[in-house]
């Protein structure tokens, strides 16, 4: 019934010892361990299959390759590895889940459920938006959040960025390749990227800077395509109507964790909350930036998708009471033996 | 594992194709260069396959044919665009569900 990435079809009843949910470098690095732990993990896909990384050019921070590797490319190369091993993938969406009974219940949108003994989320972050109507309204219109899939629309046309992190530099750089101006929007007067993306793109001639400003509404021409961006300063109160095509959208991520509302505990950032990867249910764990809005890394979200799966594993191995000790080696006294 | 049902579009078929389809034509705008758009072509696939009969499912390269999504204000992929009667009835932009573009397209049959 389902399209499954190994050809093997997956019958609904069947109970899963590990189901991931989600497959970025958290998901499909979990999928690897508990593989190789012969624990035959389900990885359900979600709506991006590989995650950011899929939307990425040239990682250059992935240990190992030491003249950067395509962020697609290494998302394949994961899927593969882990697929070598024994992972069976289902293309799908998990739409409700139900932790209050033993096994848990995953229902996708097709209607399917899914039986799981443990369950490690790994569903990520996706992009934020500014909030504005206009913003929605001019959706694939002109404005993006996603510079790699849709900056061919603008060759040799004027764009504009909003934000001052590492992602929203390494779009404009990318854009700069193609727009005929490329203008960085940022909030404050100080960067947040790293120091080698801040002086690649303060050197780029084709890059401009407005600092302290942001962008209070996106206009549209008589065919409802984006032709400007009205940006204040936030010090001066000073209004420019700035010419624009495009305008890509780079402020940060929010974490995919609807789904677990009232389920899962979360802090008001809506991130899971966490120890070591537990959550608050017994056996379902969280592993990559669905709980971690501090070092968002691929390096990290895989570290800690690999914690996912051994503790997953050790999980089933020892029940609750067990884990829970054995987890915890400094609030439980090591019996001594005559 | 390519799907024979999906009906490859370009700036030179597509008024005949849209013109002269009875059922709903579901078109989707990608590139080879569009990691989303490479994302959802199993799931293109696997709506055409079901939906076979039912409607027409299309798949326009930007890359290589500029005219057409250029006519449509085409500025992110993927972009899926319903037309039904040779009109545009419906559009949506992004990775969606194969349940969520089987929604879509009922809407129109």
């Amino acid at each position: 019934m389902f399209s499954v990435g190994n050809k093997v079809s997956i019958m609904s009843s069947e109970l899963h010892e590990v189901v991931i949910i989600g497959s970025g470098p958290a998901g499909l690095t979990a999928a690897l361990y508990t593989a190789r732990a012969s624990l035959h993990p389900l990885v359900i896909e979600g709506l991006q299959p590989g995650g950011q990384l899929t939307i990425t050019t040239m990682v250059e921070n992935w240990p190992g390759h030491r003249d950067g590797v395509m962020g697609p490319q290494l998302m394949a190369d994961m899927r593969a590895q882990a697929e070598h091993f024994g992972t069976a993938f289902l293309s799908g969406l998990v739409e409700r889940v139900d932790f209050s009974s033993r096994p848990f219940v995953l229902t996708l949108d097709s209607g399917h459920e899914i039986r799981a003994r443990t369950v490690i989320v790994s569903t990520g972050a996706s992009a934020k938006l500014l909030g504005l109507p206009s913003e929605m309204k001019l959706m694939g219109r002109g404005v993006s959040t996603c510079a790699t899939c849709d900056g061919f629309f603008f060759r040799n046309r004027p764009v504009a960025i909003v934000g001052g992190g590492d992602t929203a530099l390494e779009e404009a750089l990318y854009l700069s390749k193609l727009a005929s101006q490329v203008t960085v929007i940022h909030r404050r007067d100080t960067l947040r990227a790293s120091k080698i993306m801040q002086d690649k793109a303060l050197a780029n001639p084709k890059i401009a800077f407005r600092w302290n400003s942001a962008i209070d509404e996106i206009l549209a021409d008589e065919h409802g395509n984006v032709n400007s961006a009205r940006v204040s300063n936030l010090q001066t109160g000073e209004v420019e109507m700035l010419t624009v095509d495009g305008v890509f959208i780079a402020i940060g991520h929010t974490p995919n964790t609807s789904l677990f509302k009232g389920i899962l505990d979360m802090d008001e950032g809506g991130y899971l909350v966490t120890t070591g990867t537990r959550t608050n249910v017994a056996g379902v764990f969280a592993a990559g930036d669905v709980q971690d809005q501090v070092y968002r890394q691929a390096i990290t979200s895989a570290g800690t998708g690999c914690m996912a799966a051994m503790d997953a594993e050790r999980w089933l191995e020892l029940g609750d009471v067990e884990f829970h000790h054995a987890g915890e080696p400094a609030t439980v006294a090591v019996p001594v033996r005559a | 594992m390519a799907s024979e049902k999906v009906h490859t579009l370009t700036d030179g078929n597509f008024a005949e194709v849209i013109g002269n389809t009875e059922q709903p034509v579901l078109v989707d705008f990608w590139a080879e260069w569009c990691g989303p758009c490479r994302m959802l072509a199993p799931t293109i696939e696997a709506l055409a396959d079901e939906l076979d009969g039912k409607a027409v499912i299309g798949k326009l390269d930007v890359d290589a044919n500029p005219t057409v999504p250029g006519n449509f204000g085409v500025r992110s992929i993927p972009a899926l665009l319903v037309f039904k009667g040779g009109q545009l009835v419906d559009q949506t932009v992004g990775v969606q569900s194969k349940d969520a573009l089987k929604r879509l397209l009922e809407r129109h049959m």
